[in-house]
């Protein structure tokens, strides 16, 4: 429906390639929203967001599994293979250079402070980006009930994910369907 | 050589496909197999594996990539890359192929509203778990709220300036206060 297949695969190397280079902190899903989504409209914010939610769901670093789905939502499954591959190639060169030099960069005085504080944007820009989602899927009642019971049992109550997906989702999806049908 | 490429496949191919909940919950049971079964390093050296990998980007962990590098060089390190991060995503673009072919269908559109606001949940709970983690430094809250109001402010800023940004700004904070 959305699916662009005009987007090139330079394209997606090139955007995933940076992702994947400059993400500190774990803080990645809103970084991809933003290039992708926002800047340049690859995909719908609710493709996106359901996609973010069926790659968190599976195993797998969830930044990866963000890069494949929309890589092969793209360009099917050369595309999922080169984002997967972008994402990979400068943390995989980074971290062997580091391997190498850390003893000598750890003796540098504030090294690790300018990483807690690099770490720190990245969530900032997490926090900033995850708002405008929230106020994007908050339709109705029952979604920002959905939304708000999500972010409790993971966030504050830090329970597993699996189970609390397992309950949560048929959940809402089942009182979509509802309401939909209902609706027709 | 090629037995501990072989190993490298065999003990993390499965950890990449029970890695519910993202890259973090691989930590654990790499560290059992690495330390404890396989030996290919001992505690001490695991930890500071886990160190280098998070001081450096990356979308998950590295660490697989610094083990495979201690085992058999390059080609290890190529080799346990792929071994972490295939699977897992050879299972997305599955279920993801299945997930987009049934679009426009009435329960389709209901998986997408509806887990629109569970991905959107998890999202906010990302950012709680991640502040707490770095909560224990005053300077980095201040940060995160300054960058999440710059971006409201000036969304089309590239995000390096923010992370250099943030770098830079808790480097300057070490010095004032060191």
């Amino acid at each position: 429906m959305d699916q662009k297949p005009g987007v090139p695969l330079s394209s997606i190397y090139r955007v995933f390639f940076e992702i994947g280079l400059f993400s500190f902190g774990g803080a990645v899903s809103g970084w991809i929203q933003r290039e992708v989504v926002e800047v340049r409209k690859w995909m719908s914010y609710e493709d996106f967001l359901s996609g973010i939610a069926l790659t968190q769901i599976l195993p797998g670093a969830n930044a990866t599994n963000a890069a494949v789905y929309v890589g092969q939502r793209l360009r099917g499954i050369p595309g999922a293979a080169t984002a997967l591959t972008a994402m990979l190639t400068g943390p995989f060169c980074a971290v062997i250079l580091a391997a190498a030099t850390y003893q000598g960069l750890l003796g540098l005085p504030g090294f690790q402070e300018a990483m807690i504080g690099t770490a720190a944007a990245a969530v900032g820009m997490l926090l900033r980006t995850s708002v405008k989602s929230a106020l994007l899927s908050a339709r109705d009642a029952a979604a920002i009930f959905v939304m708000l019971t999500t972010f409790a049992a993971v966030g504050l109550f830090r329970l597993p994910l699996l189970p609390v997906i397992v309950v949560v989702a048929p959940a809402s999806v089942g009182f979509t369907y509802w309401s939909i049908r209902r609706r027709a | 050589m090629n037995e501990d490429l072989a190993k490298l496949v065999i003990v993390l191919a499965p950890i990449s496909l029970a890695a519910f909940g993202g890259a973090a919950s691989m930590y654990a049971p790499m560290q059992h197999q690495a330390v404890d079964v396989q030996h290919w390093a001992t505690a001490r050296e695991f930890i500071d594996m886990f160190a280098v990998s998070r001081v450096t980007p990356g979308p998950g962990s590295m660490l697989g990539t610094l083990l495979g590098w201690k085992i058999a060089g390059l080609v290890g390190a190529v080799v346990a890359t792929l071994a972490l991060y295939v699977p897992s995503s050879a299972l997305v673009v599955m279920v993801g192929s299945v997930w987009n072919r049934h679009r426009g269908k009435t329960w389709h559109s209901a998986l997408e509203i509806g887990l629109a606001p569970v991905g959107a949940g998890l999202l906010l709970a990302g950012v709680l778990t991640l502040a707490r983690g770095l909560s224990e430094h005053l300077s980095s809250i201040v940060v995160i709220l300054a960058v999440a109001g710059l971006m409201a402010w000036r969304s089309k800023l590239h995000p390096f300036v923010f992370l250099v940004g943030g770098g830079v700004a808790c480097y300057l904070l070490y010095l004032a206060g060191g």
